[in-house]
């Protein structure tokens, strides 16, 4: 992808972003979470896609941040504007925190017993999280009431996480230019070689892990708010939902490409929508056959797709000088 | 010839029954080139994995630079200075080659920092110059996983020496490699070792290469050494013809 | 749980009970175990959806007592339906997977299994679901331990089950063309092994022990759409601690899962007993790895 093209696209989705909420009032709610499941999928594309580690267990930040947030804003008497803010940064620092600690040990694993240990992690915050009474336990926290109309409401959080998926986006993507996302990239390769060629691989492993870890951190902090009521296994440690449409999603645009998880995220977004909407109470049932669909028969995603396809063009047309 | 830049005292290594490295020892001077033959089996490519920290040995010592690394990991006495490549081609498939290559600049003083720089020019000079002197300079912008075996095998030497090792191991360089290439290559492993000053162990299998090549030679056959000496000796000795013709 | 240890140590016999019961559990976490080390020695594929496909078993031994068959009639039922579905769905999305990427297979059958589970939810209810089986309850030591007997009929009919299926894949031809897949899959075919066959028999064959594995969950203890993952982790774990095609090992590390899971339960709190086989499975993972990083290696 070129860089020109790159930041027509990006200045394109700024304004469709800046206009969006403005043009269609009834939708901001919809939007601000096309921008969170954005978020996910570009996080979660870090390690899946950019590095060969399939999480699935990503959502294990994502509900730190919720309960992180929601438990400054009860305890520390702050007003709302600050304790968002406090809960937010404190978020981003426990996340952080806990990618560091969980990541020393569950990064030695490889291929698929990272994918299900990643998967243990995220049921078991929930399980833990819901018989917590600290934070709740079942019954969940119900996040300080916004002081403002719901209008003002919904934009307020559609402002947020769009600027939360532009960070992301402008900060993977220097991320993916320096050596880092080169380094990446060969542990995904072939982690073996990297090794051997002297790469501190446990050390870009981590840390990988742990900018995935902030940018979720921050959406369950503003999530949380946002949907205002945290249960812990539908909302914050939501494995059975958000937990694999991150994956799903960066699947569906394309492992391991810049714009590949944004635009699978709006796309399953879009379809998500649809199904829980039209399809209430099967929803999961055509969530599922699509899962099984788009795996079995388009495993590379579209951006991969793409490529292939321009690559065949390339042969083709290859042909025809020769 | 300068004090030993490796030395291998006594390693041994086992595969459950199978004994791959029997008290193996040899020395490699600085600035030296050496070659390491044996038949199919012999435990050469093994003796690699022993000496780089692949897998842990059963007894015996490597020192490198007077250094004891018996116990090190592959990652630390890589950034140490002491590279190997594979017999089976290692490469980053997805990544074009010219980004395998600048992955490959050494990261003995690399600081945690400096990986969220970009590659300067002069490293992307450097590995265009490599490349090139490989023959994939066209090829800089290809996924290396689409090269054939014997371009990755090209790659593979280029990604070495951009990591400018102090001693670097080659498993079997010349194999898959066009005999008209050959030449070449060994060119370049004799001006890697004049010019960059970069000690070389290698494996080889074609013998007029290797004789050419080595100042002194080990034989091995059924995990151990049977034989040292240059090369006039190598092919004289009794031992290594019966080895080699006892395996066929 | 300081008070819950403090009560533990004042009765041993009442960890006795815990022990016991979570025992005969663990044999029929045994059985979804060897069905998974079966399929993922086999055809290389860690089936996510074996716990949804234990949980449907119990739904359709559930069904069918409601229609009147006698419960010990439903275990071959129930067996023989996930068989056939089992049969089904290999044709239908497993023979794609095969051979692809383990990522591949991960997700497409936790795919399966989310939609089992709505599914699950949506015919049968969301209510938590047993069956009685008509046993009772034997009391043993005055009162203090009390195990029903369905429990133990559980444990040895899934023990019975182990023992023939161990001695299907070593004596009959289908079980032998099953090994020699396992070993090989490419001498297979050259030796005239229908690999194809040999996968979807495998896959069936594995639905099956789900289907009998759930019937007896259902008798025993209880089921809900939604748990079916639990039983997936629990066989994902016992698979790892004993390794693949180590048929004792299965049953030893299932007996020993369900003791300690039973334990924790009542040292932690019910409430964090889920949590704590999960942890576990982490834990198990991260140790043996550990160990293999001992010798520069990793599991794989
Ligand atoms: N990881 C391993 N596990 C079990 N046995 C192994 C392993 N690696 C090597 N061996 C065995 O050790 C012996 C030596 O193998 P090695 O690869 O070192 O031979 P080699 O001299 O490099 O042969 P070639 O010239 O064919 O490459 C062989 O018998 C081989 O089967
Ligand atoms: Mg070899």
């Amino acid at each position: 992808m070129s860089g020109a093209r790159d930041w027509w696209l990006m200045a394109a989705l700024l304004c469709v972003g800046i206009v969006a909420p403005f043009l269609f009032p009834a939708l901001v709610a919809q939007f601000a979470f096309l921008w969170l499941m954005v978020v996910f999928a570009l996080s979660w594309d870090v390690m899946g896609g950019q590095m060969g580690y399939n999480s699935f267990g990503n959502i294990l930040f994502f509900g730190i941040g919720c309960y992180t947030t929601a438990v400054v804003q009860r305890d520390f008497g702050f007003d709302y504007f600050a304790g968002l803010g406090a809960g937010l940064g404190l978020s981003g620092l426990i996340g952080v925190g806990a990618a560091l600690l969980i990541g020393r040990a569950i990064l030695g694993l490889r291929g698929h017993y990272f994918a299900i240990g990643t998967l243990g992690l995220g049921i078991a915050a929930a399980e833990i999280a819901g018989g917590w009474h600290y934070i709740g336990a079942g019954a969940g926290m119900v996040t300080p009431v916004f002081p403002g109309g719901v209008d003002t409401r919904n934009l307020f959080f559609y402002g947020l996480l769009f600027a939360l998926a532009g960070s992301c986006f402008i900060f993977l993507r220097a991320l993916y230019q320096c050596r880092f996302g080169m380094a990446i990239n060969a542990i995904r390769d072939n982690e073996d070689k990297a090794e051997a060629m002297g790469l501190h691989t446990l050390r870009y492993k981590i840390t990988a892990w742990c900018v995935a870890a902030f940018f979720l951190a921050l959406a369950g902090g503003l999530a949380g708010n946002m949907i205002g009521f945290i249960d812990p296994r539908d909302v914050a440690f939501a494995g059975a939902t958000y937990g694999v449409w991150m994956v799903l999603m960066a699947v569906l645009g394309g492992k391991g490409t810049l714009w590949g998880p944004v635009l699978g995220a709006a796309i399953f977004h879009l379809v998500q929508e649809l199904f829980w909407t039209y399809l209430l109470g099967w929803q999961r049932v055509a969530l599922g056959g699509l899962i099984v669909l788009i795996v079995v028969f388009y495993p590379q995603g579209i951006m991969g797709w793409l490529r292939e396809r321009r690559a065949g063009h390339a042969v083709r047309d290859g042909e025809a000088q020769a | 010839m300068s004090a030993p830049i490796l030395s291998v005292e006594n390693v041994s290594k086992r595969f459950g029954g199978v004994v791959a490295n029997d008290a193996v020892s040899l020395a490699v001077p600085e600035g030296a080139i050496i070659g390491l033959i044996g038949p199919n089996g012999s435990g050469k490519s093994t003796l690699f994995g022993s000496i780089v920290g692949f897998h842990p040995v059963d007894g015996g010592s490597v020192r490198f630079r007077g250094e004891e690394i018996t116990r090190y990991r592959v990652p630390k006495i890589a950034r140490m200075g002491l590279v190997r490549t594979f017999q089976q081609t290692h490469i980053y498939g997805q990544m074009s080659c010219l980004a395998n290559m600048l992955i490959s600049i050494p990261q003995r003083q690399e600081r945690f920092l400096a990986s969220f720089r970009r590659p300067k020019g002069e490293e992307i000079e450097r590995a265009e110059s490599l490349l090139a002197s490989v023959g994939l300079w066209e090829k800089r912008q290809l996924a290396a996983g689409e090269l054939s075996f014997g371009q990755q095998k090209l790659l593979e030497f280029a990604m070495a020496l951009m990591c400018e090792p102090r001693l670097l191991l080659l498993d079997e360089p010349t194999a898959g490699i066009n005999p008209t290439l050959i030449n070449g290559l060994v060119a370049q492993l004799r001006r890697a070792n004049a010019e960059l000053g970069i000690t070389l162990l290698v494996i080889e299998h074609n013998m007029r290469v290797i004789m050419n090549l080595a100042d002194h030679l080990y034989c091995m056959a059924h995990g151990r050494i049977l034989a040292e000496g240059d090369a006039e000796a190598i092919r004289a000795d009794q031992r290594v013809i019966d080895a080699y013709l006892g395996a066929q | 749980m300081i008070a819950n240890l403090e009560l533990l140590a004042g009765y041993p016999v009442l960890g006795l009970d815990l022990i016991l019961n979570g025992l005969l559990i663990g044999a029929v976490f045994a059985l979804a175990a060897y069905g998974m080390a079966l399929v993922w020695g086999v055809m290389n594929i860690i089936n996510i959806v074996q716990g949804e496909l234990v949980i449907l078993g119990g739904y359709i031994a559930w069904a069918a007592v409601g229609a009147g068959v006698p419960p010990l009639l439903c275990v071959p039922l129930a067996a023989f339906a996930l068989g056939l579905l089992g049969w089904g769905l290999y044709g239908t999305v497993i023979r794609r997977i095969i051979e692809r990427d383990l990522f591949i297979s991960i997700l497409a059958t936790f795919g399966m299994s989310i939609l089992l589970q709505q599914l699950m939810n949506q015919v049968f209810g969301a209510d938590v679901r047993t069956v009685d089986s008509g046993f009772g309850t034997l009391s043993l030591m005055g009162g203090m331990v009390t195990v029903a007997q369905v429990k133990l009929f559980a444990f040895g009919l899934a023990l019975l089950t182990g023992v023939g299926l161990w001695l299907f894949l070593s004596r009959a031809r289908l079980g032998q063309a099953i090994r020699a897949t396992a070993q090989n899959p490419r001498a297979a075919r050259v030796l005239g092994i229908d690999t194809d066959r040999t996968y979807a028999a495998t896959y069936a064959l594995n639905a099956a022990l789900c289907g009998a594995a759930g019937s007896l969950v259902v008798m025993a203890w209880t089921i809900h759409p939604y748990i079916g993952l639990q039983y997936t982790v629990r066989a994902f774990m016992i698979v790892i601690v004993a390794g693949l095609g180590n048929v004792a090992g299965v049953v030893f590390s299932g007996l020993g899962l369900g003791a300690l899971e039973n334990l924790a339960g009542f040292v932690l709190g019910a409430e964090f007993q889920v949590a704590f086989v999960f942890l576990l499975m982490v834990l198990v993972l991260i140790v043996r790895n550990l160990i293999l990083s001992r010798r520069r290696s990793y599991l794989r």
